[in-house]
């Protein structure tokens, strides 16, 4: 599959390229031939109608998919058959739309676990506890407390994580996914169900997320939010690419528009002209 | 149990608690043994199904993967020190070598029921481990023709104590004035491997593995997703839990000095699981509880039910044997109903940062 001519250079600011990614279930062409590409130190929108495949982007970038037919170029190598465990590795860490935290585990716990792939200690460890091992267990309980503290959950280091407020278990799960030392973060829909105020904050937490040198894959449907912090953006329809480019180009783009406006409005408008 | 352990908060009452608790186990063997020594042997099966319910809190408990076939491990250490000490192959050797083989055998079998598992989960795996339990029990019951390997049906007799010398845990000694019998010896020793185990147990869930197995039960997806390698932390739960088995089960063999299919059937796969689910999956203590109770209220049961009904009707009724499945029944659904996360559920642990920035 060899992709058009839009796709991406090899380009030393690139973090993650996408070439030409197809992805069909059944009948539906989730993915059809999207390229794109994230520069370092980038808030990277993707928006898009529901249904659009956003979220099918994103299991596929993380391993839960396989690909029919295109690849990720990650950091420099390909992403090519890695299942998900090993793209967090290389990686890629992400949130879920629906939110998937370990609910019966408190909250440090939870994000305990995100330092699951940068620690070593395997069975024999836990049995003995050498002096390595509880060291890694302290240097780990101590980042796992920072992580909650940087996302402004750590006064609720012990409560379950189903016992927390929405926004918590939202700003938890980026916390978590910290965790694993990520070069890009991915986000999938982190303001959904969030209020002008909630919002407002995470808006702040996702520029020092950047500041503080994570790249940031942004799925979102709030487009103040979107059009405020991401640097560019990708837009899908029906599994296409229609537009890339900086928030106010992409706004102005008249496929997005109609798109956004609904396919009727875009039919009649052809049918009168 | 908790101000019993909490050696920081309140150290005095929590060591006075412990040694408590560590002369009452002591002692508890002779005062056993003044009511018939048949208490003894019972208190040694009930601390083995402890064993048993601890492994299988690994799979059940942590990694949250339900296995209904669990006793086949138990029976893969069984038969591991049954053929290699006693005289059906005449092979004799000591129980410090054959333990750890049963072990790797059953862990063995652990990788073997994981591997072609990996993809299923809660109805789906049960049926699977179930029928794996059945398979190993049949095999059993079979593999005495072309060549006799289990002497199926009639099972393996006269297989040998632990013996380390001329040491014997079968015969009785005299030691300060005191009665050493077998049971009495195997009970120390059972207490002193129940220990580590425990032990074990603890460290082994307040750790990274731990916290992995625990992430795969809450939620396999994002457990990926965290950069977890669910297929290698699933296979090491069975691993583990098998190895557990089979040390228990190499246990189980000397100490009876006979072992038939029989003892391996479905029912007791079902009894194991009952103790990890009464007693608070996934909470070490609350399976320690749920397999001493499970283990104790049949002997109870036997004891008392014949009196009792003899006291109220003048003659026996029911069958000691009805009572239990009736009581064992009635019991789990009222846990079902009132305490549905078992006698001690399994608490989250408080943490308090010990060095702040």
């Amino acid at each position: 599959m060899s992709a058009p001519g839009t796709a991406p250079q090899a380009d030393a600011g690139v973090l993650l390229a996408g070439r030409g990614i197809n992805k069909r279930f059944g009948g539906v062409q989730a993915l059809s031939d999207v390229s794109f590409a994230i520069r370092k130190g980038e808030i990277y929108g993707l928006i898009g109608p529901n249904g659009a495949g956003k979220t099918s982007l994103f299991n596929v970038l993380t391993g839960i998919y396989t690909p029919d037919s295109g690849n990720f170029v990650f950091d420099g190598a390909p992403l090519d058959g890695l299942k998900p465990n090993e793209v967090a590795k290389r990686g890629i860490a992400r949130t879920f739309q629906n939110i998937r935290l370990f609910a019966n585990l408190s909250a440090l716990e939870n994000v305990m676990i995100g330092r699951h792939v940068r620690t070593r200690a395997g069975v024999f460890g836990a049995m003995l506890r050498n002096p390595a091992t509880l060291d890694e267990e302290r240097a780990i309980e101590r980042r796992a407390f920072e992580l909650l503290e940087y996302v402004g959950v750590g006064r609720r280091a012990n409560d379950l994580a189903r016992h927390l407020p929405y926004g918590d278990q939202r700003r938890l799960e980026i916390a978590r996914a910290l965790a694993t030392d990520p070069k890009l973060l991915a986000l999938d829909e982190p303001a959904a169900g969030m209020n002008a105020t909630e919002t407002e904050s995470l808006k702040g937490l996702l520029e020092r997320i950047r500041g503080d040198g994570t790249t940031i894959l942004l799925i979102e449907h709030d487009m103040k939010l979107v059009m405020s912090v991401c640097d560019r953006v990708l837009v899908l329809d029906y599994g296409k690419k229609i537009a890339e480019g900086t928030a106010g180009a992409v706004q102005e783009d008249p496929a997005v528009i109609s798109a956004y406006l609904g396919g009727d409005v875009a039919l009649n408008l052809k049918g009168a002209a | 149990m908790r101000a019993i352990l909490d050696t920081k908060g309140n150290p005095k009452l929590a060591w006075a608690g412990l040694a408590l608790v560590g002369i009452a186990l002591l002692v508890l063997p002779f005062a056993l043994a003044a009511m018939g020594t048949a208490w003894v042997r019972i208190t040694n099966l009930a601390i083995l199904f402890v064993f048993l319910a601890l492994g299988l809190n690994i799979v059940v408990g942590f990694a949250g993967l339900l296995d209904l076939g669990y006793i086949a491990f138990y029976a893969v250490g069984a038969y591991v020190y049954a053929l290699l000490a006693s005289p059906h192959f005449n092979i004799h050797l000591p129980f410090w070598v054959i333990l750890p083989i049963g072990a790797a055998v059953a862990c063995m079998f652990g990788v073997l029921l994981g591997a072609p598992t990996l993809k299923l989960r809660g109805d789906y795996l049960a049926i699977v481990t179930l029928g794996f339990g059945e398979i190993i029990r049949i095999f059993l019951n079979n593999l005495s023709q072309p060549v006799n390997i289990t002497n199926g049906p009639q099972g393996v007799t006269l297989i040998d104590p632990f013996r380390i010398g001329p040491f014997s845990f079968r015969d009785t000694e005299a030691f300060l004035g005191l009665a050493f019998s077998g049971p009495i010896k195997y009970y120390y020793f059972l207490l002193v491997v129940l220990l580590a185990i425990i032990v074990i147990n603890l460290r082994l869930q307040d750790s990274r593995i731990g916290r992995a197995w625990e992430a795969i039960r809450e939620d396999e997806v994002a457990a990926r997703a965290m950069g977890i390698n669910t297929r290698n932390m699933k296979l090491l739960a069975f691993a583990m839990g098998a190895s557990f088995g089979g040390i228990a089960g190499g246990m189980f063999s000397a100490i009876q000095g006979f072992i038939s299919p029989e003892s391996f059937i479905l029912l007791e796969s079902i009894m194991v699981l009952a103790m990890v689910v009464l007693g608070g999956m996934g909470n070490v203590w609350g399976v320690i509880v749920g397999a001493l109770l499970l283990s104790f209220a049949p002997e109870v049961l036997r004891y008392t039910v014949e009196p009792v009904q003899q006291a109220l009707f003048g003659r026996m009724l029911v069958e000691p044997e009805v009572i239990r499945m009736l009581l064992f029944g009635f019991a789990l659904v009222l846990m079902m109903l009132f305490r549905p996360a078992g006698l001690l559920p399994s608490a989250t642990r408080k943490r308090e940062l010990e060095v702040r920035r």
